[in-house]
C-alpha cells in the first residue's frame, strides 16, 4: 500500500456536500418538533463521503493489518487458529441475525435450540453440568464465574470467604476480575519448573478462601500435574476450584476440567472454538459449573421443556444478570458451527496436534533461544530471550525483526516470571512447512543478533510504519481527531 | 486428519522424532491417567460444510423474522451493504488486539476514527475503544464513579433507565460492594429530581445515572442536574441511545461527566442480542480513570503520524489486583462497524434517519390512541421514536399473538397492560397501517 496516497483518516477525505446514503421517506406527516431546549446544538462533525471513497478507505487501511488469514500468528496465550469461513456465513444468516432479543419465545425456538445445543456440547467437553453462554468475553466469564462462587458461599451463609488464590504466573485478568468481583487476591508461588508450589499453597488455604483460580496448562504451557492434590486441598478447606479456560485448547480430546476437580470454568470461544478475534472483539466467555451449582448461573438461562420446546428462565438463587439477554449470540453460532464441523473425531485430534506443533518448534529453536523450563510443553512454551545475549538484542527487538520477515510476533514480556519472556503458541492449524519457515527465520534472527545487531535493534524496516513513540503518546494523549487538529 | 488440520502421517512421524517421542500420547505422559478422557466425547462425527449449512437452515426455519416495532434499547435500523462486506475482510476479522502497531495500523486507525466520532456524537471530550455492550458499559461507568470518589460507595440510578441496564448494574454493584439506589419515576414518566436532591445532600453519593431518551422513549429535561451533582462532588452519568444523539441534546451538552450506552442503534443487526457495542465517553479530566483500551496518535521512527494503544498503565493487565475494571479488550470489529456506519450516514443522513423515526413514531402513536384500545401512558412528556402505551380493555397477549400470526412484532410488553413501541426509518407507513388495522380488529 502507498501510505502517501492512502494514509489519511476518514475525516481528511471529507468534502462538504458528499453523501453515501439515501434514506427512504415513510411519508408520515411532519410531527410537531421537539422543544428546542431538548435538541442538540453542538455541531455534529461526521465525515461527508461518497460510497466508493468509503470502501477504498477501509479496504486500504485493512492492508496495513496482519491477521491469521495473512500469515503465521504465534501469539502465545491467544490461540490464533484458523477461523473457518462457513462460520461467518452461518453468523450472518438472517433467520438468526434478524431476531429481536425480546421476541416471544415461540418465535425463536430455533435460536433457543441452538443455544441449548452449544451449551450441552460445551458441558460435554468441559466435563461440567451446565454452561451459561451469556458472558461477552473471557474476562467477563471470569467475573461471572467468581460471582457464581460468591453466590454459592453466600447461599451457605459462609460470609468470611473473601480471598481468591491465584498463581504468580496467572494472566493479569485473573486478579483484576477478582478485584471487580469484590475479592482479595493472594498469590501462590511457582516452583522452578513453573507449576504451583503445593507446599506454598497449603498454608494459604483456610476458611477465608473462596476459590483457587488456575489455568491448566498454566501460562508457561506446562500441565499442573498436582492438580488432583490441589483440588483435594482446596475442597477440604471449603473453597471452590476455578478453571480459566484460556489454555483449554491442548486439552481437547485429552482431559476435561471437570474431571480434574474444577467446579467452575470459563471458555474463550475466540480461542479454542475458533471464533474470530476481530481486532479485539467481539468474543464470548461461556461459564460452566459442576452439578449442584446450576442454580447460581446468571439469568436468563435456556431450558428444554418436557415437550421438547425451549424456554428462557430465571432462578431466585441466580447471581443476577451479567448481560441484557443471551450474550454475543452470533459469536455462539460460529462456535457451534465449528464444533459440528470438527465433530467428535476432529475435536479428539485438535489438542494433541496443537501440542505437537508447540513441542516441535521448541525443540527446533532451543539451540538459539534460552529455554528456562526444559520439559514437554502443551500448546505453548516460553523462551527467556536469546541464548546469547551479549549483543544486547532484547526480546522486543526479536519480536520487531520477526515483523520484517512477515510474521506476527509472539507474546512478549509475559509471563512476568522471566525478564525476556517470548511466548510461542503455534496452534494445530499450522502446517509443518509454515513451522519450518518460521524456525528458519527465528534462527536467522538469532544469527543477525550476533553479526548485525544494529539491524535487529532498529527493526522493523519493512512494515507499513516504523516503531512508534509510545512515550509521547502517553505524555500528551491525543485520542480524537478534534484533539489532533487542535479543535477541541 | 480433519480438513482444518494440515498434518500428514509423515509430518507427524517426523515431528515426533524431533521431539524424541514415539506417539502423540507420549506428549501427555505428565497428565495423571485418572484425569484422562476414558472415551471420546459424546458428540456427532464431523460434518461436511454442506451438512453444517443444512443443520443451521433447519434450525433457522424454526425462527420467525417479524416486522419489528420492538425497541426497549435495541432497534431495527438499516445496515448498509458495504459494512458487513468490509468487516469480513480477513485482515480485520482475523487480527487480534493491536499489540504490534507496525502491522496493526488498520485496527488502530479505525479505533481512532471510532473514538473521534463517538466523542463528538455524545458531546464528550474523549472515548475509549469501546466496551461489550450498553449494559456493561453503564456498569463500568458506575465503577468509574466509585473509583473517582474513593471513599463513597453509593450510586443513584434512575428507574427510567432500561431495566436490562439496571439489572446488570445491580449485579456489578452487589459484588463490588456498591450501594445502588433507584431514583423513583414520577407520574409523567421521568426521574424524580427532589429525591435526587435529598440524596445528594448527604455528600456520600459517587454518581448519578439517568437516561436520554429514557426507557419510555421520553426526553427528560436535565437542566441544572450537572451543577446539582457537581456541588456535591458527584459524577453525572447519562445513558444514551447512540443514533438519537444526532438530534437530541447530548450528554456533553447536559454537562455529564460520563456518557455510556449501546451503539446497536447505529445500524447493527439485532443479532438476537449481540454482538453490539457499548460506548463509554467522558470528560478530558477523567481520561486516566477511563477503563478499557484507548488509541492515541503519535509519530513513528520516520516522523510519520501513526496510532498506538496508549495510557496502558491504567489497564488491568498492568494493575492486576489494584485494577478497578477487568476489561482487557474492546468490541473490535463492532467499533469498525460503527466508524463505517457514521461515515456512510454522515451527520445529515443520521439526522434524516432520526427524523423518519420521529415522524413515524408520532404518526403511529396518534393512530393507535385513536383506535380507543390504547392511551399514551405519559401523555405530558415529549417522546422521540419510542412510546409507551397503556392498554384499554384489550389483552396484550392476544394482541401479540394476533400480530405475530400476521408477521408483525408490535412492540415489547413491559407490564401486563403496557406496550413499548418503537419506529425506525425501516418501518413504512404501510406497515404501521397494518398494525393499526390489526389493533382495530380486537
Amino acid at each position: 500500500m502507498n501510505r502517501d496516497l492512502y494514509g489519511k483518516l476518514v475525516f481528511e477525505l471529507s468534502h462538504t456536500g458528499r453523501r453515501a446514503i439515501k434514506i427512504d421517506s415513510n411519508n408520515c406527516p411532519e410531527a410537531t418538533p421537539i422543544s428546542a431546549s431538548l435538541m442538540r446544538n453542538k455541531p455534529l462533525n461526521l465525515p461527508e463521503l461518497d460510497e466508493p471513497s468509503i470502501v477504498r478507505h477501509y479496504h486500504n487501511i485493512s492492508t496495513n493489518n496482519f491477521g491469521v488469514d495473512t500469515g503465521f500468528y504465534p501469539l502465545g496465550s491467544c490461540t490464533m487458529k484458523y477461523n473457518p469461513r462457513i462460520n461467518e456465513e452461518i453468523a450472518g444468516h438472517p433467520e438468526f441475525s434478524g431476531l429481536h432479543p425480546y421476541q416471544p419465545e415461540n418465535t425463536v425456538q430455533g435460536a433457543l435450540e441452538m443455544y441449548y445445543t452449544l451449551q450441552c456440547a460445551l458441558s460435554e467437553i468441559g466435563g461440567m453440568s451446565e454452561f451459561t453462554l451469556n458472558p461477552f468475553a473471557g474476562a467477563h466469564g471470569e467475573l461471572t464465574g467468581l460471582m457464581i462462587i460468591r453466590a454459592y458461599h453466600d447461599s451457605r451463609n459462609d460470609k468470611k470467604r473473601t480471598k481468591v488464590i491465584v498463581p504468580d504466573s496467572a494472566h493479569g485478568t485473573n486478579p483484576a476480575s477478582a478485584a471487580v468481583a469484590g475479592l482479595k487476591v493472594v498469590e501462590v508461588k511457582s516452583r522452578p519448573d513453573g507449576t504451583v508450589d503445593v507446599d506454598d499453597l497449603r498454608p494459604l488455604l483456610d476458611d477465608t478462601v473462596a476459590a483457587v483460580m488456575m489455568t491448566n496448562p498454566n501460562t508457561l504451557g506446562i500441565f499442573e500435574r498436582n492438580i488432583p492434590e490441589i483440588a483435594r486441598l482446596a475442597h477440604e478447606a471449603g473453597a471452590l476450584m476455578y478453571y480459566d479456560g484460556a489454555n483449554l485448547n491442548p486439552m481437547l480430546g485429552i482431559s476435561r476440567p471437570g474431571d480434574m476437580g474444577f467446579d467452575v470454568m470459563h471458555i474463550n470461544l475466540h480461542k479454542t472454538f475458533s471464533t474470530p478475534h476481530g481486532g479485539g472483539g467481539p468474543g464470548a466467555g461461556p461459564v460452566g459449573v459442576r452439578k449442584g451449582l446450576e442454580k447460581f448461573l446468571p439469568d436468563p438461562r435456556v431450558i428444554r421443556n418436557d415437550d421438547g420446546s425451549f424456554s428462557l428462565t430465571g432462578c431466585k438463587d441466580s447471581l443476577g444478570a451479567v448481560s441484557a439477554t443471551l450474550g454475543n449470540y452470533t459469536v455462539l453460532l460460529r462456535a457451534l458451527s465449528y464444533i459440528l464441523s470438527l465433530g467428535q473425531n476432529g475435536l479428539m485430534e485438535a489438542g494433541a496436534l496443537a501440542t505437537l506443533n508447540a513441542n516441535y518448534v521448541k525443540e527446533c529453536l532451543r539451540s538459539s533461544y534460552m529455554l528456562p523450563i526444559d520439559t514437554v510443553c502443551k500448546h505453548e512454551f516460553v523462551f527467556d530471550g536469546l541464548k546469547d545475549k551479549t549483543s544486547g538484542v532484547t526480546t522486543l527487538d526479536v519480536a520487531k525483526r520477526l515483523l520484517d520477515y512477515g510474521y506476527h510476533a509472539p507474546t512478549i514480556y509475559f509471563p512476568l516470571l522471566f525478564h525476556e519472556s517470548l511466548m510461542i503458541e503455534p496452534t494445530e492449524t499450522e502446517s509443518l512447512d509454515t513451522l519450518n519457515e518460521f524456525i528458519d527465520v527465528m534462527q536467522r534472527i538469532a544469527e543477525e543478533a550476533i553479526t548485525d545487531p544494529d539491524t535487529v535493534k532498529s527493526a522493523p524496516h519493512n512494515t507499513p510504519v516504523g516503531r512508534p513513540d509510545d512515550t509521547a503518546a502517553a505524555l500528551n494523549p491525543i485520542v480524537t481527531y478534534a484533539q489532533l487538529i487542535g479543535n477541541e | 486428519m480433519h480438513r482444518y488440520f494440515p498434518h500428514t502421517p509423515h509430518d507427524i512421524k517426523l515431528m515426533l522424532d524431533k521431539c524424541g517421542v514415539k506417539e502423540l500420547d507420549d506428549l501427555y505422559a505428565d497428565v495423571p491417567p485418572e484425569l484422562r478422557l476414558k472415551k471420546p466425547y459424546n458428540l456427532p462425527p464431523e460434518m461436511s460444510e454442506q451438512q453444517v449449512r443444512k443443520f443451521f437452515n433447519t434450525l433457522g426455519a424454526d425462527n420467525e423474522q417479524l416486522i419489528c416495532f420492538a425497541g426497549a434499547g435495541y432497534y431495527d435500523h438499516y445496515t448498509p451493504a458495504i459494512i458487513p462486506q468490509m468487516i469480513e475482510r480477513g485482515e480485520f476479522l482475523t487480527a487480534y488486539t493491536p499489540y504490534q502497531p507496525e502491522i496493526s495500523q488498520g485496527t488502530l486507525q479505525y479505533i481512532f476514527e471510532y473514538q473521534s466520532m463517538m466523542a463528538n456524537l455524545t458531546g464528550m471530550d474523549v472515548s475509549n475503544a469501546s466496551m461489550y455492550d450498553g449494559t456493561t458499559a453503564t456498569a463500568e461507568a458506575m465503577l468509574m464513579a466509585i473509583a473517582h470518589a474513593r471513599k463513597r460507595n453509593k450510586v443513584l440510578i434512575s428507574s427510567t433507565v432500561a431495566p436490562a441496564v439496571r439489572k446488570v448494574c445491580a449485579t456489578y454493584a452487589q459484588y463490588h460492594g456498591v450501594e445502588l439506589i433507584e431514583i423513583p419515576t414520577t407520574e409523567t414518566g421521568i426521574s424524580d429530581r427532589t429525591f435526587v436532591e435529598t440524596q445528594l445532600a448527604n455528600n456520600d453519593v459517587a454518581g448519578v445515572i439517568v437516561a436520554t431518551p429514557n426507557f419510555y422513549g421520553i426526553l427528560e429535561d436535565y437542566s441544572g442536574w450537572a451543577d446539582m451533582c457537581h456541588q456535591h462532588k458527584t459524577l453525572f452519568i447519562i445513558h444514551a441511545i447512540a443514533s438519537d444523539l444526532a438530534c437530541i441534546k447530548t450528554p456533553g451538552e447536559w454537562g455529564a461527566d460520563i456518557a455510556a450506552g449501546d451503539a446497536q442503534s447505529l445500524g447493527m443487526p439485532l443479532n438476537y442480542g449481540g454482538p453490539y457495542l457499548g460506548f463509554l465517553c467522558c470528560t478530558k479530566a477523567l481520561i486516566r480513570k477511563l477503563p478499557g483500551r484507548i488509541v492515541g496518535a503519535t509519530t513513528d521512527s520516520n516522523g510519520k503520524r501513526v496510532f498506538v494503544l496508549t495510557l496502558q498503565a491504567r489497564e488491568q493487565h498492568i494493575r492486576r489486583d489494584k485494577a478497578t475494571s477487568n476489561i482487557c479488550s474492546n468490541q473490535g470489529l463492532m467499533s469498525l462497524f460503527t466508524a463505517m456506519y457514521l461515515s456512510v450516514t454522515g451527520a445529515e443522513g443520521l439526522r434524516e434517519i432520526c427524523r423518519e423515526g420521529y415522524n413515524g413514531a408520532h404518526y403511529l402513536a396518534k393512530q393507535l390512541v385513536e383506535t380507543g384500545r390504547f392511551t399514551l401512558t405519559y401523555p405530558h412528556s415529549e417522546f422521540f421514536n419510542e412510546f409507551c402505551l397503556t392498554a384499554q380493555g384489550i389483552n396484550l397477549d392476544e394482541l401479540m399473538e394476533l400480530c405475530v400470526a400476521n408477521g408483525i412484532l408490535p412492540g415489547v410488553k413491559i407490564e401486563s397492560d403496557k406496550l413499548l413501541v418503537a419506529v425506525t426509518e425501516t418501518r413504512s407507513r404501510q406497515e404501521m397501517n397494518r398494525l393499526i388495522e390489526l389493533v382495530n380488529t380486537l
